[in-house]
C-alpha cells in the first residue's frame, strides 16, 4: 500500500468517523450550557480586592449578599432573614435565613458574615464610611449577629446592599480572614453558582457549575435580590475580544449571550433571525466629566465652572452613543429615575453656554494655561468623549491640549498628582455604571477630602459637611433633601459633571433562551435555555 | 556539526539575555501601570499605591531588574499580576492551540506556494505567471484581519462551512480541530504563500538559466525532472531562508489571527497582556517567541547541509 492510498483511507475514516462523533458528543451533553461572552475575560477571581466589573460580576455569580437591590432600588433582606434595629438606632441585630450553606457543605454563620464585612469594609469606600460608625460586631448564635453603632448611620442597610464595585459578598471566615490586600485563594462561595476552577482556562473559558444545594428565596428575582432559582447546568464564560467576531459567533449561535456589544453593531443582530437586544440595565451608565482641583487653571473656580458652561451632555451623547433610543439627557447626578434624583443647579451642563464660560474664564483671569484633555482610544463607549470636550473647550476659550492614549495609560495617568506639563492631567472622561453612583457616599466623584480623594481631588469643608450629614440622616427624606444640597454643592464648585445618561443593551439568542432578567450587572439565574 | 550546535545554541544565550532586558526596558519606559489596572476602573488613589507596592513596582528599575532576571536565570518566568498562575502555567496552556495554527499554516504554504512558485518560473512571462505573481502583491498588501473577516463573511456567515471562531484540541476529535483551524490557518497562510510563492519563482527562475539546465533539457529529461531534480533542489537554500526568516512573519500574524478567529494561542495571550500591563507575561511571551524565532533558523542553517552537500559544518 503507498502512502497516498493510506493517508486517502485516513481522510475517508475521518470523514466517517466526524458526524458520530458529532453524534455521541449530543448524546453525551444532556446538561444545559448557557454560553456567554462578557465584555472581558476573567482576570481576578476576588471580587473584593478590585473594583473590576468582571471580578463584581463573579462575585455575583459565586456569593451571595446579606442584603440587596430591587429593580426600583428598594433594599430587601438576601442571605438576611430578618432584622430588628433598636430603638436608639444604635443595634441592628441580623438573623440569616434557613438553608444558607457554603459550597463545601460548611452552613454560612454569624462569624462568616462578620468576617466578611469586616474584609470588605477595608476596601470599599462605603464600607469605610459604615465602620466609622460601627463599635462592634458580635455573634449572638450561629445565626444571628449584631452590628453595635457609636452613633446612628442612615446607610447601614443601604452600604450593605451595595449593588456594584465592590459588591459586600460574603465568604466563608478562613476566606475572609485573608488580608484585604492578598487576594484569596479559595472560592468557595454560597452563591447560586460554583466556579469550577479546574475548568478555568484564564483568558479563554471560565466555568461556573449550578449549585443544586443553594436554596433561592421564596420572592421573585429582581436584580441581586429575591429568588435566585438557576434554570441551567452550567454557564461558561467565552473570552471573544473582539466585537464583530462575537456578534458573528451569537447571529451563528455558537454563543448564546452577549453582555454588551457594542450600539454600532446593533443593526447586524436585530437583523439576524432568533436574537434579540434588549436594555437590561434601566438605570444605565452616565458619561463623568472630571476635572483636576490641584493644578492651573482648574485650581481656580471659576475657570471650572466655565468648563462645565461650556460643555453639554447631547453633544457627547450624540458623538459616542449615537441612537437616541440608547441615551438620555438627564440633569441628576445621582442617576435618572431613582429617589434622589434632582435637577437642582444642573443647568450649568445641560446646555452650552460658550458666552458665559467666556465671560467666567475673563472674570478669572485666565492666561492661557494649557489644558491637558486626556483622550482614551480603545474603549468603544469612551473614544470620542475626548475630541468633544476639546472641541467645547477651545470654542469657549481654553488652551486645549488634547492628548490620545489607550485606556490603561489613562487610568494609569489619572492617579499622578504631578502637573500636567510634568506627566499629569487637567481632564478625563469616563463613564460609571448607575449602580456605583446612586448617592453620595458611594459615588466617588463626591468625595472633596483633598489629597484622599478620587482623582481630580477635589478639596471642600462644606462638600464633606453635607456628605457627612447625609450619611447620618436615618430619615430617607431628609436624606433626599441633602442629597440635593449635595448636587447644587458639587456643581457650584465643579467636582464634576454629569455627561449624560446612556444605555448599552445586551443580546441573546431568544430562539433558545428565555425569561432573562436585567439588573446593573448581568444576571444568569432565573433565565433558561432550550 | 555538533560543534556549529553547540556554538549557535550558545550564541543565542547573549542574543535572549539582550531581548529579556530590551523588553523589560522596554515596558518599563512605556505608560501605563498595572496597579491602576488590578485596582480595576474604581480603584482609589490608596488602592492602587497599596497594590503597587504588593507588586514591587516601587522598586528602583535597576532592582526589579534584577530580581527578575535572576528568577529568569533559575528558570522562573515568574507570575501573571492577574491570573496569580505561573507565566510558565498560562504559556503551557496557550502553546498547544498556537502550534496546532502555525503547522497548519506552514503546510498550507509549503503545500501551495513551492508549486505555485515552480510553475510561475516555469511558465515565465505567461499569464499564469501573472496572476501568481498578482496574487502574491494581493496576498501580501491585504492586512491579516481584512482578509479573515472577509473569509468568515464568506464561509461561515454566508455559506455556513466553517465555523465563526474558537478551537477544538485534537482531543476532541480530529474533524472539530481541523475543522475550527481551516479558516484561520487560510487567513494565516495567504501572506506567508505570497512571500515563499515569490521567491520559489525567482529562485527557480534563476536556476532554469543556468548551463546545468540547457544541459538537462538536452539530455532528453522531462520537463518535470529537471524541475524538481536539477531546479527545485538548486533553489531549495534561498527558500528554505525565506521559510525561516518568515517565522517572524507567521508570529506577528498569529497574534492578529488568533484575535479574529478567538483562538485562545500564544497571541491572544500577547495581546491580553499588552493591554493589562502583565508585565511578567509579555516578558515570557516574548523570551519564548524569540527562542522559537532562533531555534528555527538554526534548524534552517543545519538544512542547507542537506539541501546542499556542499555545505559542511
Amino acid at each position: 500500500m503507498n502512502w497516498g492510498r493510506k493517508i486517502a483511507q485516513g481522510a475517508m475514516a475521518a470523514a466517517l468517523a466526524a458526524p458520530m462523533m458529532a453524534g455521541l458528543g449530543t448524546a453525551a451533553s444532556a446538561e444545559t450550557t448557557l454560553r456567554v461572552v462578557m465584555h472581558s475575560d476573567l482576570k481576578i477571581v476576588d471580587p473584593i480586592w478590585t473594583t473590576a466589573y468582571m471580578s463584581r460580576n463573579y462575585g455575583y455569580m459565586v456569593y451571595d449578599t446579606l442584603f440587596a437591590m430591587d429593580e426600583n432600588t428598594n433594599i430587601h433582606p438576601q442571605m438576611v432573614d430578618s432584622y430588628t434595629v433598636s430603638d436608639d438606632k444604635k443595634t441592628y441585630t441580623f438573623t440569616l435565613r434557613d438553608g444558607l450553606a457554603w459550597h463545601d457543605g460548611a452552613p454560612v454563620t454569624s462569624e462568616d458574615c462578620i468576617a466578611s464585612i469586616k474584609r470588605w469594609a477595608k476596601k470599599d469606600g462605603m464600607g469605610q464610611k459604615l465602620m466609622e460608625f460601627v463599635k462592634e460586631m458580635k455573634a449572638v448564635d450561629a445565626k444571628t449577629f449584631q452590628m453595635v453603632l457609636n452613633e446612628p448611620y442612615g446607610l447601614v442597610t443601604t452600604s450593605l446592599a451595595k449593588p456594584s464595585s465592590n459588591v459586600p459578598f460574603m465568604m466563608p471566615k478562613r476566606v475572609a480572614d485573608t488580608s484585604a490586600d492578598e487576594q484569596i485563594t479559595d472560592y468557595t462561595g454560597s452563591g447560586p453558582f460554583i466556579f469550577k476552577a479546574d475548568e478555568w482556562r484564564p483568558g479563554d473559558v471560565a466555568v461556573f457549575a449550578k449549585n443544586t444545594a443553594y436554596v433561592p428565596r421564596k420572592e421573585p428575582a429582581s436584580w441581586g435580590s429575591g429568588g435566585k432559582v438557576v434554570n441551567v447546568d452550567r454557564v461558561e464564560w467565552i473570552s471573544i475580544k473582539d466585537h464583530q467576531t462575537a456578534v458573528n459567533a451569537l447571529i451563528e449561535g455558537e454563543v448564546d449571550y452577549l453582555e454588551s456589544p457594542p450600539t454600532d453593531l446593533l443593526p447586524l443582530m436585530e437583523g439576524a433571525e432568533g436574537v434579540t437586544a434588549k436594555i437590561l440595565n434601566p438605570l444605565g451608565n452616565q458619561f463623568m466629566f472630571r476635572l483636576n482641583h490641584l493644578h492651573p487653571p482648574f485650581d481656580n473656580v471659576k475657570i471650572r465652572r466655565a468648563a462645565l458652561a461650556a460643555i453639554d451632555q447631547i453633544g457627547f451623547l450624540q458623538a459616542v452613543i449615537g441612537n437616541p433610543d440608547y441615551y438620555k439627557e438627564c440633569p441628576a447626578m445621582f442617576v435618572c429615575g431613582t429617589s434622589l434624583a434632582t435637577d437642582k443647579g444642573a443647568e450649568i451642563i445641560m446646555k452650552s453656554d460658550i458666552p458665559l464660560a467666556k465671560k467666567l474664564l475673563a472674570e478669572a483671569g485666565y492666561d492661557g494655561t494649557p489644558v491637558v484633555v486626556m483622550q482614551s482610544t480603545d474603549v468603544d463607549v469612551l473614544n470620542n468623549l475626548g475630541p468633544v470636550a476639546a472641541d467645547k473647550l477651545k470654542r469657549a476659550g481654553f488652551n486645549v491640549d488634547l492628548q490620545a492614549m489607550d485606556w490603561q495609560t489613562l487610568v494609569s495617568r489619572r492617579s499622578k498628582k504631578e502637573k500636567p506639563a510634568d506627566g499629569g492631567w487637567n481632564v478625563f472622561m469616563t463613564s460609571w455604571t448607575a449602580a456605583d453612583i446612586l448617592n453620595p457616599i458611594m459615588a466617588a466623584g463626591f468625595r472633596a477630602n483633598c489629597g484622599d480623594a478620587w482623582f481630580g481631588w477635589p478639596c471642600d469643608a462644606e462638600m464633606e459637611k453635607l456628605r457627612d450629614r447625609f450619611a447620618r440622616e436615618t430619615n430617607p427624606d431628609e436624606q433626599k433633601l441633602i442629597a440635593v444640597d449635595i448636587q447644587v454643592r458639587a456643581l457650584e464648585i465643579a467636582t464634576h459633571a454629569n455627561a449624560g445618561q446612556w444605555y448599552g443593551p445586551s443580546a441573546w439568542r431568544s430562539d433558545r433562551v428565555s425569561d432573562v432578567i436585567g439588573g446593573p450587572m448581568p444576571i444568569f439565574w432565573n433565565l433558561s435555555k432550550k | 556539526m555538533f560543534g556549529f550546535i553547540v556554538n549557535r545554541l550558545i550564541a543565542t544565550i547573549p542574543v535572549l539575555g539582550m531581548v529579556a532586558i530590551f523588553v523589560f526596558l522596554m515596558l518599563r519606559l512605556t505608560p501605563g501601570d498595572p496597579a491602576a489596572v488590578l485596582a480595576g476602573d474604581n480603584g482609589t488613589p490608596q488602592q492602587i499605591a497599596e497594590i503597587r507596592e504588593a507588586l514591587g513596582l516601587n522598586e528602583p528599575i535597576p532592582v526589579q531588574l534584577g530580581i527578575w532576571f535572576s528568577n529568569l536565570l533559575q528558570g522562573d518566568f515568574g507570575q501573571s499580576y492577574f491570573f496569580k498562575k505561573d507565566v510558565t502555567e498560562l504559556i503551557l496552556l496557550r502553546v498547544g492551540p498556537t502550534v496546532a495554527l502555525a503547522t497548519t499554516t506552514l503546510i498550507i504554504t509549503i503545500i501551495v506556494a513551492i508549486p505555485l512558485g515552480i510553475i510561475a518560473a516555469y511558465l515565465h512571462g505567461t499569464w499564469i505567471d501573472r496572476g501568481v505573481m498578482a496574487f502574491s502583491v494581493a496576498g501580501f498588501s491585504i492586512p491579516v484581519f481584512v482578509l479573515g473577516y472577509i473569509l468568515v463573511y464568506l464561509f461561515a456567515l454566508e455559506i455556513k462551512l466553517f465555523p465563526v471562531q474558537g478551537y477544538k484540541p485534537l482531543a476532541d476529535g480530529f474533524w472539530p480541530f481541523i475543522h475550527h483551524l481551516v479558516l484561520p490557518s487560510i487567513t494565516l497562510s495567504v501572506i506567508y504563500i505570497a512571500l515563499i510563492a515569490r521567491i520559489t519563482r525567482a529562485s527557480v527562475l534563476e536556476i532554469l538559466n543556468e548551463d546545468y539546465i540547457r544541459t538537462a533539457y538536452a539530455k532528453g529529461l522531462k520537463p518535470t525532472k529537471v524541475l524538481m531534480k536539477h531546479a527545485l533542489r538548486n533553489a531549495a537554500v534561498p527558500i528554505v531562508t525565506v521559510i525561516g526568516i518568515g517565522i517572524a512573519l507567521l508570529i506577528g500574524g498569529v497574534v492578529v489571527t488568533e484575535s479574529v478567529f478567538n483562538i485562545p494561542g500564544l497571541g491572544r495571550l500577547t495581546v491580553d497582556a499588552v493591554l493589562g500591563r502583565d508585565y511578567p507575561t509579555i516578558q515570557a511571551v516574548i523570551i519564548v517567541f524569540s527562542f522559537v524565532y532562533v531555534l528555527i533558523n538554526l534548524l534552517i542553517d543545519l538544512s542547507y547541509s542537506l539541501l546542499d552537500p556542499r555545505i559542511r559544518y
